[in-house]
């Protein structure tokens, strides 16, 4: 089981636990398994198609995802998933 | 309320100062509370803007995730994000407030605009914008 760490903004779906445990072999499975265990998880890391939300950054230990194959990036028992939000904004 | 430092005060107007004529932008960690109405920034750790823009700030997410590690590791949490606004007032733009990420959060705006940094901050819940104190300490 890998461990997910889960940002305050996220944890009202995980019952305010800030690190929770799911499966998988890949970013992608084990998020499936994520919102099998909280649903209302969801919407706030996948869009409508299943992919990244936009406003999400997913690091696996130290690398974001997006260099490493997104969701198919290959996650190992040991592994560290970190769900990010993204932080922006500015005078425009 | 949001507490300052000096310490982090300064760090955070001297980061905002250093970044022109890009925005600026960086994090404050510290002990939340349970309503988040009174809180000490203990910590400021200015983060890279990966926009590398003038009028809008991303802060770089690598940058985010060791934030998040050291304040973890030190028993805190990332309670707030402050940026600069290089010509306009020091309050939360619509943009500002479209992309405000977390309700728990304090949003902290510098104003370069005029000689004098102007620091202010914010709670965005649901889109609505409330004033909060700041103090320095």
């Amino acid at each position: 089981m890998s461990v997910v760490r889960v940002p305050t903004v996220l944890r009202a779906a995980t019952g305010g636990q800030a690190t929770v445990k799911a499966s998988g072999a890949t970013v992608g499975e084990v998020f499936d398994d994520l919102v099998e265990q909280y649903p209302s998880l969801r919407p706030q890391v996948l869009d409508d198609d299943g992919a990244l939300h936009r406003h999400l950054n997913v690091f696996l230990n130290d690398d974001d995802i997006r260099y490493i194959g997104r969701l198919d990036a290959k996650v190992g028992d040991e592994d560290t998933i970190t769900l990010m939000p993204a932080v922006a904004g500015g005078a425009a | 309320m949001l507490r300052l430092p000096e310490t982090v005060y300064l760090q955070m107007v001297a980061h905002c100062l250093d970044g022109l004529p890009l925005e600026a932008c960086g994090l404050l960690a510290g002990v939340p509370t349970e309503d988040h109405g009174d809180e000490t920034a203990a910590v400021c750790y200015p983060t890279a803007n990966a926009a590398a823009s003038a009028r809008v700030y991303t802060v770089e997410p690598r940058d985010f995730l060791r934030a998040d590690r050291d304040a973890q590791g030190q028993g805190l949490e990332i309670l707030s994000v402050f940026h600069s606004h290089t010509h306009t007032d020091a309050y939360p733009s619509p943009t500002d407030v479209a992309q405000a990420p977390d309700p728990g959060w304090h949003y902290v705006l510098v104003s370069l605009r005029d000689v004098v940094p102007v620091v202010r901050c914010y709670r965005i819940v649901d889109g609505n914008i409330t004033e909060e104190q700041v103090v320095l300490e």
